[in-house]
């Protein structure tokens, strides 16, 4: 296939099939750089649809990247609960003030309708309009924020520890509803027009809780939800770690694994190869003050540990890149990619010997 | 002995066996001083902990729980004899602009568990701050944030300080700064920590030092 004739669809679909496409995916996960483009405020930027549409599109115009992501922000979902989005001049939104203050409130909490909840049909709406845009052309990336990760938001990221380890019945209580909501929530943006949704998943990581307990918990759920899920999904440790759990994550019915640069991409995609395609793993924070040589360094380095045959997709590490990376930066990458990202790799093997 | 003592603590934390803690520091009772116990069972676990986090080993889950196990402890042994906890330089941890608390808990658990005392000014804006490290004679301040803009205050922060000529170590720390090894200098802080066991180690160096 010649670059002319193949979509940023079929690129990724070639890939996730273990195969070489005409070059490495690459999946530019830019949330706020739009309002930059039209010289928004962060704020009013994520406050109609239309906004997030256009700044999408012209992000895709601009750094010729292989999809559209409709991510807002993860307080999103917590404003759909009942909470507090907090915005910032120059940076992602942050969440307010838990919405569970002590345990028993857990007993008395109800999971958001999507069709009642205005903040998620403005995304939805987003979705549906991006969708007439593409078409077929270019994976749209719906978010969710796993029903394990989502009580840090809910709770308390101390709270909800101990919540985990010694109350279980409340926790297990928390996690259904949680369940419930996700498997809406990801369905609803499917329905959209969302082509595959990508699992935030972070209190998973061996970074937050050691396996043994994974596997009583996230493992479990991130299971239960994913086999409810009616597309493909991404599960994304937020740049957490998650090579010791590789082949459990595998089970849990995902189709990609999104690892941090605090891992060996070579060695993460050794132990996934054909099981699961591997996204990653810029450094998004480091990012910020990055020549383009530097740049083009690190895109070479992934693309020589992560593309040969295929299963890879480049990316930053966290799923978003922060406001502060300046625009020659994600130019120099996205230009990378097009330099040394086609297929064969030829100039990999050369370099290695 | 100790490396025995240590290995038996590391793992009574490990499994948050509060009981098994105490015992190890009933056991030995006798043969320790209070400070001698922190010194010797407390830090070094402790540090074995921030090392396993650091290489994957040891997860934070288990690093806050093993927290409040030996803030406990250390809060029921040293509340008779705080001598160590008064006479140090003046020292602070706060959370700038930044609503994300856990790092800081952490962090002021194990320097409380370590037998250093600190104020906490919970979540905090530079102004707040650069008053407060004035009028309350600051010597040694942490840092916390999570969020990169946050990160980036640190320098003003210190712009504010150099200004009126208060002279303060600043310690950082927080995700922003684990990922980019140069942002704390970038920042103009004085050092920084990848972890609350290299929280204790950089102010029991900068307490020498002082
Ligand atoms: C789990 C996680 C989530 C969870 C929960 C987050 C939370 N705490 O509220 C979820 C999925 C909800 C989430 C969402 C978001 N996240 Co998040 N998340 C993480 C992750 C994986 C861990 C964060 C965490 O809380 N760790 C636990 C704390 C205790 O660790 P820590 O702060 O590092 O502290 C340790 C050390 O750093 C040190 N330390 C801490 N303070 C100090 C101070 C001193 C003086 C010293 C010496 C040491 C020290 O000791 C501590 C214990 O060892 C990190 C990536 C990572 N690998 O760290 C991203 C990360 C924090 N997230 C990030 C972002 C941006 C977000 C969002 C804003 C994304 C969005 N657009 O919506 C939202 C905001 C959510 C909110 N709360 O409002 C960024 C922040 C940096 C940035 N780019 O600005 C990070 C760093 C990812 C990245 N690599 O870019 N996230």
């Amino acid at each position: 296939m010649t670059p002319s004739n193949i979509t940023s669809l079929q690129r990724v679909l070639t890939t996730l099939g273990h195969q070489e496409p005409d070059r490495i995916p690459f999946f530019l996960l830019v949330t706020m750089h739009g309002a930059k483009e039209l010289g928004m405020s962060i704020k009013e930027y994520f406050s109609k649809a239309e906004n997030v549409v256009e700044g999408q599109l012209r992000m895709r115009d601009k750094y010729r990247h292989d999809c559209i992501y409709a991510f807002f922000h993860a307080p999103i979902e917590m404003e759909a609960w009942g909470g507090e989005v907090i915005y910032s001049e120059n940076g992602p939104p942050n969440s307010g003030e838990p919405l569970i203050h002590k345990f028993g409130d857990i007993n008395n909490m109800t999971p958001p309708k999507v069709k009642d909840a205005p903040c998620l049909l403005k995304v939805l709406k987003t979705i549906e309009m991006l969708k007439n845009k593409v078409r077929e052309e270019v994976p749209i990336i719906g978010v969710v924020i796993s029903p394990f990760s989502l009580p840090i938001m809910q709770i308390g990221f101390d709270k909800y520890i101990e919540l985990i380890y010694e109350q279980p019945k409340l926790f297990e209580h928390l996690m259904k509803l949680n369940e419930l909501f996700c498997v809406e929530w990801a369905n609803a943006q499917l329905s959209a027009g969302a082509t595959a949704i990508c699992y935030f998943d972070p209190v998973s990581s061996t970074t937050i809780i050691p396996r043994n307990l994974y596997l009583t918990t996230g493992f479990k759920i991130a299971k239960r939800t994913i086999a409810q899920i009616k597309g493909p999904t991404a599960t994304h440790m937020a740049s957490g770690r998650c090579l010791p759990i590789i082949d459990d994550i595998a089970q849990t019915g995902t189709a990609i694994i999104c690892t941090s640069v605090i891992e060996d991409l070579a060695e993460v995609k050794s132990i996934c190869q054909k099981k699961i395609a591997v996204l990653g793993n810029l450094n998004g924070i480091e990012m910020r003050r990055w020549t383009s040589e530097q740049a083009e360094t690190f895109v070479k380095d992934a693309i020589a540990k992560g593309g040969p045959g295929g299963g890879y997709i480049l990316s930053d590490n966290h799923g978003e890149i922060p406001w502060q990376v300046p625009e020659e930066v994600l130019m120099a990458i996205s230009e990378a990619v097009h330099k040394w990202g086609q297929y064969p790799l030829d100039w990999t093997t050369i370099e290695n010997s | 002995m100790i490396s025995q003592d240590v290995d038996q603590f590391e793992k009574a934390l490990l499994s948050f066996d509060r009981l098994a803690a105490e015992n190890i520091l009933n056991k030995s009772d006798g043969d320790r001083t209070p400070i001698q116990f922190i010194e010797e069972l407390i830090v070094p676990a402790l540090e074995r902990l921030g090392t396993g986090w650091e290489e994957g080993r040891v997860a934070l889950s288990q690093i806050y729980m093993s927290g409040r196990i030996c803030e406990k402890l250390v809060n029921d042994i040293l509340s008779p004899c705080v001598q160590k906890r008064t006479d140090q330089p003046r020292m602070a941890i706060g959370v700038l602009e930044d609503y994300h608390l856990l790092g800081k808990r952490i962090v002021y658990s194990a320097l409380r568990a370590s037998g250093f005392e600190l104020l906490d000014y919970g979540q905090i804006t530079v102004d707040e701050l650069v008053r407060r490290i004035k009028e309350e004679r600051i010597k040694v301040l942490l840092i916390s944030v999570l969020m990169l803009p946050s990160a980036l205050l640190v320098k003003k922060v210190r712009e504010k300080l150099k200004e009126t000529g208060t002279e303060v170590k600043i310690v950082v720390g927080g995700a922003p700064f684990r990922f980019d090894n140069n942002l704390w200098k970038e920042v103009e802080a004085d050092a920084m920590g990848n972890n609350a066991s290299e929280a204790v180690q950089i102010i029991t160096k900068i307490m020498e030092e002082l």
